[in-house]
């Protein structure tokens, strides 16, 4: 086989007569891949979630090294790295503060999505992986929870792993197969430092290069969610878009600076950010004798935490007449009677289940509902425009009213339970539900305004 | 479904004007530590003194080790000499005696690790320091309880009053404000009682009255008989707190000293970018 001579020149040269994967790759993926042009300040997140990545998994690292997965040494390790290696509090804030950061970026991120209908044909596996990647993101969290082995690491972890106990038949046997012991103790601690450390990492890092080729593949979304592809030079290259690098790299490292000023500052003036990164009862060593007041998840997952505990006996009621709302509407709107028949039988089912078995077991699956519905959204929307930008102003207004069910489920799920409380979060629930559930209904309602055939692009 | 608007609706404007008041119930006073001790090395030292002389014969600080001081300006000499007992190494933490059992069986409960106290103590409603602030100066003679001595931060504790000669003899009025039901007619209202510790502990309380607050609580004064032993011993409990507040997190004062040079660096670096960004995006039209 002749040699193939390469266009470099020197060591480059070397290594790409040998490998000339490497320079086809970088080309592939930065000098040579075309992103619109117009994107807007929505587009750093992606960006900043894989630094935050960066900073887990060195952070990481370095905690491994000093920390012990053991129940009566894992408390003291932690402040033992905090006191007594050099430098361990630096790294232990900055991890502490990065999974909080790794899920405001995460958030934003997804915000941006459906603000700009990243997730519509062609960009459907892009958006499956990063589901994917959200979903292995809460585990990892849940399992590095449990290490600092404080009280609320402890009953944090001992109420969600109950939870698998409300599943009919198998829940109690599965919840100590998961726990490894009848409550949470040192083997439960041991498999879920396997977990963080090396399992959910590893699949994290997979989806997360699965997410880039395949939206390197059908090319980025843009602000007004037109395909840059449509409109080439005469070397194939899309009129409106730009080399990711060094355009969207200087780009991305000016937003990177910003946020590493927002990020630095939490880590060395608010480490504890009030409670809501570092929870205060988290500095009281795991207590297995000693219930405290109130258990509370850390900020991220209380939206998630307030459907679980919006889900009573009294919920199940507007659950039903939801669901029957629903069914209504499909076999309305449906003409195939095999469909028909189908959501018939599936919510008599529902309807049987809801009344016979516990709710609690009902909230889990709401709970894990509310983290999957994301996965269907491509085939749930069905507006003409993919941008909210030209869709009608309601649109996007009922988005907004779902971010702000988002957001004050959240913090209703930071508060201990009141009756009050319990009531928004039912309203809040059958809102974020509603949102998805009657999206193929809403998403192709109202007046559209014409989308342009290029992007709108101002110079800077 | 007997939901109605009307009850969707007051539970929602309940929940946005309060949703903190709903959460936490009876609110507790608490006297405001005066932060600056914390920066004073003289008052943490001091802090590091009542620490060794009156907390370490039961409550520990297994995390802390005692060469943590130099940090405060103590050497290690100093540390060996004046504040561990015993033979433990200026390496050692700062482990005690006395078996966590029989400490139980002692007081009911076991005295808590002091290492991350005023973290531990902090809550959504108050900070750490203020807590302990007020609860070491919030003890007061009760004869009724087993000690002797009771506690407005911390009512019914289990730790007898440790600085009772420094703080010298109090009295104290409580005032607690209590939701009651008035079981003839059945109407529910709050009431009020007020009770007086003389300074033997024999307790005074009022007839109770309605309250003209409608939420549970309790305010409290305390009347000193020798006010300048109390003024002293109210600066001895700042300093401690100090002292405890640095054990807590003794990078604290490091972190933020390095922090403004963090921003400094970041303030730069970020003008610099954007300036960066600015040449390479000047040509894209």
């Amino acid at each position: 086989m002749a040699e193939q001579k390469s266009q470099y020149t020197g060591l480059l040269g070397w290594v790409d007569e040998r490998m000339p994967t490497l320079m086809a790759e970088y080309k592939k993926h930065l000098s040579e891949y075309y992103a619109p042009k117009n994107f807007n300040v929505w587009y750093i997140f992606g960006g900043l979630a894989i630094t935050v990545l960066a900073v887990q998994i060195v952070t990481g690292i370095f905690l491994v090294m000093n920390y012990k997965p053991d129940a009566a040494l894992a408390f003291a390790s932690v402040e033992y790295i905090m006191r007594d290696v050099p430098g361990g509090w630096f790294i232990r804030y900055m991890h502490s503060t990065g999974a909080s950061a790794f899920f405001v970026v995460v958030y934003l991120h997804m915000f941006r999505g459906l603000m700009y209908g990243s997730y519509r044909k062609p960009r459907e596996l892009v958006w499956i992986f990063g589901c994917l990647i959200f979903l292995s993101l809460m585990g990892e969290a849940f399992f590095g929870y449990l290490l600092p082995w404080g009280q609320m690491s402890y009953w944090g972890a001992q109420v969600i792993v109950n939870l698998f106990g409300a599943i009919p038949l198998i829940g109690p046997d599965l919840a100590i197969f998961i726990r490894g012991d009848y409550v949470i103790g040192d083997a439960t601690l041991n498999r879920f430092f396997a977990f963080h450390v090396i399992a959910i990492p590893l699949v994290l890092l997979g989806l997360v290069v699965a997410h880039i080729l395949a939206l390197h593949d059908v090319g980025s979304n843009n602000p007004d969610g037109v395909e840059i592809k449509k409109h080439k030079d005469a070397a194939g290259r899309p009129l409106d878009g730009i080399p990711f690098h060094p355009y969207y790299t200087v780009h991305d490292i000016f937003w990177t600076a910003i946020f590493l000023i927002l990020f630095f500052a939490v880590v060395f003036f608010a480490p504890e950010m009030g409670g809501y990164f570092l929870e205060w009862n988290n500095f009281i060593p795991a207590d297995p004798l000693t219930t405290p007041n109130h258990i509370a998840p850390v900020w991220y997952f209380t939206p998630f935490y307030s459907i679980l505990r919006a889900t009573t006996e009294q919920f199940m009621i507007w659950l039903a007449v939801g669901t029957i709302g629903m069914a209504a509407l499909v076999i309305l709107s449906i003409r195939n009677a095999m469909v028909r028949g189908a959501v018939a039988v599936g919510t008599i089912v529902l309807l049987l289940g809801y009344f016979t078995l516990d709710p609690k077991f009902w909230g889990v699956v709401l709970m894990g509902v509310s983290v999957l519905i994301f996965v269907p959204l491509p085939w749930l929307d069905h507006s003409p425009a993919r941008s909210m930008r030209y869709r009608p102003a309601w649109h996007f207004a009922l988005l907004m009213v779902w971010v702000v069910a988002f957001l004050w489920l959240g913090y209703l799920g930071t508060q201990p339970p009141t009756p009050a409380g319990t009531l928004v979060s039912q309203v809040l629930t059958l809102v974020y539900f509603g949102f998805f559930a009657l999206m193929p209904w809403w998403s192709r309602m109202g007046t559209f305004k014409p989308v342009p055939d290029r992007i709108t692009f101002v110079a800077h | 479904m007997k939901m109605t608007f009307a009850r969707l609706a007051a539970a929602l404007a309940a929940v946005l004007v309060s949703g903190s008041v709903l959460a936490s119930g009876a609110e507790l006073q608490l006297d405001k530590w005066p932060a600056a001790r914390a920066k004073d090395l003289a008052a943490l030292q001091n802090g590091a003194r009542l620490f060794a002389n009156y907390c370490i014969g039961c409550h520990s600080a297994s995390l802390v080790r005692w060469n943590r001081l130099q940090q405060i300006g103590l050497d290690d000499r100093q540390i060996k000499d004046f504040l561990i007992f015993g033979n433990q190494k200026v390496g050692d933490t700062i482990k005690i005696a006395a078996a966590p059992a029989q400490q139980k069986a002692w007081f009911g409960k076991t005295p808590p690790d002091l290492s991350v106290i005023t973290r531990a103590r902090t809550s959504f409603d108050y900070v750490g320091t203020d807590y302990l602030y007020t609860l070491l100066r919030g003890y007061y003679r009760d004869a009724s309880s087993p000690t002797g001595w009771n506690n407005v931060a911390y009512p019914n504790i289990g730790m007898p009053h440790i600085f009772w000669e420094a703080q010298g003899p109090r009295e104290a009025t409580i005032e607690a404000i209590h939701a009651h039901k008035d079981e003839k007619t059945g109407h529910a209202g709050f009431v009020k009682t007020v009770t007086v510790f003389d300074q033997d502990g024999v307790a005074t309380r009022s007839e109770p009255t309605t309250a003209t607050v409608g939420r549970e609580g309790m305010t409290y004064t305390f009347k000193p008989l020798d006010p300048a032993r109390a003024r002293q011993f109210d600066a001895d409990a700042a300093d401690l707190v100090a002292f405890l507040a640095f054990i807590t997190d003794p990078s604290a004062g490091t972190r933020v000293r390095i922090g403004v040079w963090v921003m400094l660096f970041l303030g730069l670096f970020t003008i610099v970018a954007w300036r960066l960004n600015a040449v390479y995006w000047k040509n894209v039209k």
